[in-house]
């Protein structure tokens, strides 16, 4: 057993001891041993890992954002109009791939299930040889592969993912996420809906029973009590329930004057449709009329719940609707390639793609210690939220939060959501160890061997 | 189910698969199968068919809820990783053993029934457990996260490091996630330890099954299959015997369950959903149930499918037919894409419904029509008078 | 009692979608003898024949403006539906009208897809092993799927109701509560009403036709109903047809309560088969009344009254339900002795 080298990813000195003789000429006796990490690019190219979900409720969300990553490796590569490259305000990358080498992709499938999105990162990074891997449309996916990206020393940079534990208590320190949180969502929104409904309101929160349902309850129920609503009743819905009317009937005569969904996806769309069904939006309830909010938006959900969507107030990332510079190229290059506009997912995905590249770049290695040292605490703009913080406490975003409203009368079958409200970045930050995401360990990088 | 008996064909057999498995990973690399996780999946699967298949294919049992002892199995396993030590010796035998506890109960009430309402029995505690692991559970079970590591752990038997840096599961020092790399003929090949102690327990999974299908106890199962009645009028109480298949084969898929998380120490609520179920269902039934090796080929089959298939992109497409004029290359791209990458399910499906309908038994009918018609070719050189008709 | 009374009526309503799958379900596995898995993926296919229908209806005719662009800097496409074109105000009131309409579509395209089914796939394998008709049928529904993904995307459409079947309308007050206390939305009782016609029509047909009398003896004993020179084999290729026109009906009809997607068929599956089982393996009646009863009591259980009580209940009540009913009830609320049991 001495002959073998210790480090996880080492070789087999004597191949010939496993009767291997004969392909004697072919061994390669550099590739694992030079390596200073896993994965380290040898070649001409570089493989990123792409692992979004191809079949299962987000398919479609995960065909969004494959999009935009085709869209981000060409732009890296110098092909096409260059998107928000040109507005990033770190000009590092120069279109010739990253660190002069090629950027090349793979793709799986996470099918929205912890096991199976692990399964298929692990593929990316043991037989693909991938450098690093992004993606995904949950936080249970998000978190299990975050996990994975930690154990085996290679950066993960997070897709959709909202819960709080994805930067909290589940937090990694080779996992960055660019995407808000419920946390953000909560406090960009109270203000508006105090704004709009008063502060005198009586809230029922039907709540997805899973991780995320709970983070989010937890946060929007803290920030809207903080402006004197009252928090009637929190009931938990199975996932997937598909027919919501045995939870929404109760709210009937609860004495609740706003109902807020903390679902996501299909069950979002259901319940709402189901509310609507319902005649919530019809009622007068304690003299005002009765409100439905969405805290987490997204415009394939708004197209999936149809006009129900209407004057419903939520919170979102980003929205191709937004007039600033870095979003109208994004918008005017995804457009022009794929004939409709990107939804948030594929924005998110396209931004850490860049961010990933960008980091490497000035790092000047792909050594994964090398990138999250360069992430850490970086400050950027031009990529389509304002000047945003990528804050090394915690490896989340802070940026400018959206805060829309479903459209009333939609010029196109995309035109679904308006922009009420760019909440500023101060008013979404929160420190490292608040309450809500306290419990958590970054760690130290991993660049595995 | 026409197989050989003699002791010595079963010696061959054993041989046989000892060597397939020890080398897949020489063997499965030129299909793009040959890295660890894959690998370790195969072996892992396929003792969780392999222990199905003492239910399903001796007793005609079909559980539909095999999934849930797959599940505490892997729950058992991450919970013995972050209390006692990172040494998966003690997490696979936990994991069995809970396992074993778990389908002793559900066993215990879903054996009051037979047939299509045994299935629905088990069906029905598989999901209660799944939906309670999302849910309520989440203290012991994480919920959708899933249960994973973290450097806060207790791990009383470990001794502590401050590298900051998550624990690796490990056999006595031999990380899990040990892989001596090499290449032949242009492929990488990846040894990894992970994969062999799966290996080694496959084969002893293997060999134990082996031993159940030619032992008394086994004839005793089969002829639960056969006729029950016919069993109970000998006044012969066949309950024990179906009990203790049906916690053997538990204890199988909790085997698999510790394995899983040996390998990735992660445990997900999905893995009791309904559809794991159905899938070691379909493993098997693909394979050949009741046959010995028939399990295993369905669960590689069906673990391919998933992780190979899966992978295949237009890029990749484009990379497979450049040889090709443009436009013939664009079309056909276009036309495989539909089975391959986000179609991976159309062609598995579309396996299933083939392969059920021109082979009954699953793929071990093919091989043994293989067999049949290769030795009746043979004979048929020295009777050349005997029309043989294939079978059928 | 009003939180009562509606919790009773979001059951029959669950309950009426969970009979109609399981009454098609039933039919196919009494009379066939065939554990069908892509009875689920017949459901969707019915919902998806609404989609199908609203999306013909509503095609667009399609210009480019010459002052509007988007924002990707492309002309604007200004969109008017065919229908509203060619018929102007008889157009829009019939794409509002398109889920009931999709019945009249769907009847003949279920029937036909079953058909198919069955002469092309189902009856090579009424002889064969119970698993290997669900291997079979799994197939066939994940082809199904995947079909009608590729097609119409993973995200859910919606498909809104008629705007006058929209409202809601005051139940309380017709059954002598205070005025506004339990309304309920008019689609769901339309959707009840809906299941009641067609589970009684079910009925009609095997209890007063010749033909529906052949399929009950056939249920009874297939074999001797062979033996009397019937051509058994036609009437199961009918009984298959019926089944899925239900299932499919069952569908259309759901739209408006559930946006359909691709995956709905896979939704339904195991919560139908639960049914079907705790009715009572071919008895059609068994299969109304657990479909009911399992709709109703799913809604009691998610009562929060209930659910402060046991938590979780909500989740399980179904299987928990199948459980004590299987233990309790060897062959279920109304099934018979020796039907699929081994």
């Amino acid at each position: 057993m001495t002959t073998f080298s210790t480090s996880r990813r080492g070789l087999l000195k004597g191949g010939a001891a496993l009767g291997l003789g004969f392909a004697a000429p072919t061994i390669l006796t550099s590739k694992a041993f030079a390596a200073s990490y896993t994965n380290e690019p040898k070649g001409s190219t570089v493989t990123f890992g792409f692992n979004v979900p191809q079949t299962g409720a987000y398919a479609d969300e995960g065909a969004d954002e494959l999009r935009a990553y085709e869209l981000a490796v060409e732009h890296l590569n110098g092909e096409g109009d260059g998107g928000m490259m040109g507005t990033f305000s770190s000009k590092a990358l120069k279109g010739n791939g990253v660190l002069g080498k090629k950027v090349v992709y793979v793709t799986g499938d996470t099918q929205t299930k912890s096991d199976a999105a692990r399964a298929s990162a692990r593929r990316m990074i043991e037989a693909d040889g991938a450098i690093m891997v992004t993606g995904g449309s949950s936080s249970g996916v998000a978190v299990a592969v975050q996990g994975l990206c930690q154990e085996v020393g290679v950066i993960f940079m997070a897709g959709l993912t909202h819960s709080n534990d994805t930067t909290g208590k589940d937090r990694k320190a080779n996992g960055f996420r660019h995407f808000f949180n419920a946390y953000m969502s909560g406090a960009a929104l109270a203000p508006v809906l105090k704004s709009n409904y008063g502060s005198d309101r009586k809230a029922y929160h039907l709540t997805a029973d899973y991780t995320w349902g709970w983070t989010q309850e937890e946060s929007i129920a803290a920030a809207t009590e903080a402006l004197g609503w009252e928090t009637v009743n929190k009931v938990r819905t199975p996932l997937g329930a598909g027919d919501f009317s045995q939870y929404i009937t109760p709210v009937l005569n609860s004495g609740a004057d706003v109902l807020i969904l903390n679902h996501y996806g299909r069950d979002m769309v259901n319940s709402l449709t189901q509310a609507v069904q319902f005649g919530l939006r019809d009622k007068q309830v304690n003299g005002k009329n009765f409100e439905i909010v969405v805290p987490l938006y997204s415009r394939l959900m708004a197209q999936g719940a149809g006009k129900n969507v209407n004057g419903i107030f939520g919170s979102t990332n980003w929205h191709w609707s937004l007039q600033d510079e870095a979003s109208q190229a994004f918008v005017k290059s995804f457009g022009q390639k794929y004939g409709f506009p990107p939804s948030q997912a594929a924005h998110t995905c396209y931004s850490q793609a860049i961010l990933y590249a960008d980091a490497c770049e000035r790092a000047g290695t792909f050594n994964p210690c090398g990138v999250v040292e360069a992430l850490e605490d970086f400050e950027f703009d031009g990529l389509g939220n304002g000047p945003t913080l990528y804050r090394g406490a915690d490896h989340q975003c802070f940026k400018d939060v959206l805060v829309v409203k479903g459209k009333e009368n939609p010029s196109s079958q995309f035109d679904l959501l308006e922009v009420v409200e760019v909440v500023p970045v101060a008013n979404v930050t929160y420190a490292p160890d608040h309450p809500m995401f306290a419990g958590g360990d970054l760690g130290s990088c991993n660049a595995g061997v | 189910m026409i197989e050989k008996t003699s002791p010595r064909a079963d010696r061959i057999l054993l041989l046989a698969f000892v060597a397939a498995v020890l080398l897949g990973p020489i063997l499965l690399a030129p299909f793009g199968a040959g890295y660890p996780d894959l690998l370790q999946k195969f072996a892992i699967f396929g003792i969780f068919a392999i222990g199905f298949n003492i239910l399903f294919g001796l007793t005609g049992y079909l559980s539909f809820g095999h999934a849930a002892f797959l599940g505490v199995g892997s729950y058992a396993a991450v919970w013995s990783f972050k209390l006692l030590s990172m040494n998966v010796v003690p997490a696979v035998i936990f994991a069995v053993i809970v396992a074993g506890l778990f389908s002793a109960v559900i066993g215990y009430i879903s054996l009051r029934r037979s047939g299509i309402y045994f299935s629905i029995l088990t069906l029905a505690f598989a999901q209660m457990s799944y939906n309670l692991a999302y849910s309520v559970l989440t203290p012991i079970t994480n919920g959708e996260t899933g249960l994973q590591i973290t450097l806060g752990d207790p791990r009383v038997l470990d001794s502590v490091s401050n590298d900051g840096g998550l624990p690796v599961t490990n056999l006595f020092g031999l990380a899990m996630n040990q892989t001596w790399e090499t290449a032949l003929l242009g492929m990488t090949l990846h040894f990894n330890a992970g994969f062999y102690f799966c290996a080694l327990l496959l084969i002893a999974a293997f060999y134990i099954s082996m031993r159940i299908f030619r032992s008394p106890f086994g004839m005793m199962l089969r002829a639960v299959k056969s006729n029950q009645n016919r069993m109970s009028y000998t006044g012969l109480n066949i309950r024990p015997y179906m009990l203790s298949a049906f916690m053997i084969s538990g204890m199988y898929a909790g085997l698999a369950g510790g394995l899983l998380a040996a390998t990735d120490p992660l445990a997900g609520a999905e893995r009791m959903q309904w559809t794991a179920s159905g899938e070691v269902v379909l493993m098997t039934i693909l394979g050949g149930a009741g046959t010995l090796i028939g399990p295993v080929l369905g669960a590689g089959i069906i673990k391919y499918a998933e992780n190979v298939f899966s992978s295949f992109n237009d890029q990749i497409l484009a990379g497979f037919f450049d040889f090709l004029p443009d436009s013939l290359a664009s079309a056909l791209v276009w036309a495989a894409s539909a089975f391959v990458g986000d179609g991976w399910q159309l062609t598995l499906g579309i396996i299933f419904m083939v392969i059920v309908t021109f082979l009954p038994g699953g793929l071990m009918e093919g091989v043994n029509r293989i067999r049949k018609w290769h030795e009746q070719r043979q004979r048929g050189n020295d009777l050349s008078s005997c029309s043989a008709k294939p079978a059928e | 009692m009003d939180a009562i009374l509606l919790q009773i009526l979001n059951g029959f309503d669950k309950g009426s979608a969970y009979a109609l799958i399981a009454l098609g379900l039933t039919l196919i596995f009494g009379t066939l003898g065939v554990v069908n898995f892509a009875h689920g993926a017949l459901f969707m296919l019915g919902a998806f024949c609404a989609v199908a229908v609203n999306k013909l209806l509503s095609l667009d005719i399609v210009t480019l403006s010459e002052t509007q662009t988007t924002a990707w800097g492309t002309p604007l496409e200004i969109r008017t539906p065919y229908a509203e074109v060619w018929f102007g105000e008889i157009g829009s009131v019939l794409v509002d009208y398109s889920v009931p309409l999709s019945i009249l579509v769907a009847i003949p395209v279920m029937l036909i897809i079953g058909v198919v089914m069955e002469r092309g796939l189902i009856k090579h394998f009424y002889k064969r092993p119970h698993a290997e008709q669900i291997l079979v049928t799994f197939g066939l529904a994940i082809v199904l799927q995947e079909i009608i993904k590729a097609w119409f995307g993973a995200n859910p459409i919606p498909q809104p109701a008629p705007g006058s079947l929209r409202g809601m309308i005051d139940f309380g007050a017709a059954v002598g509560f205070e005025a506004g206390s339990v309304v309920y939305p008019l689609w769901r009782l339309v959707y009840f009403l809906f299941a009641f016609v067609i589970i009684g029509a079910v009925f009609a047909f095997l209890q007063f036709t010749t033909l529906g009398m052949v399929i009950r003896a056939g249920m009874a004993d297939r074999e001797t109903v062979g033996l009397l020179g019937i051509d058994i084999d036609k009437r199961f290729t009918l009984v298959f047809g019926i089944a899925a026109v239900v299932a499919g009906l069952a569908g259309v009809m759901y739209t408006p309560i559930l946006s359909p997607d691709y995956h709905l068929g896979m939704d339904f599956l195991v919560l139908s088969f639960v049914v079907v089982v705790v009715g009572g393996m071919g008895s059609l009646s068994g299969a109304v009344l657990a479909g009911f009863l399992l709709g109703i009591l799913q809604s009691f259980a998610s009562m929060n009254e209930i659910k402060q009580v046991i938590p979780g209940i909500d989740q399980i009540i179904i299987y928990l339900v199948a459980v004590v009913v299987l233990l309790a009830r060897p062959r279920g609320l109304l099934g018979r002795k020796g039907v699929m049991e081994s």
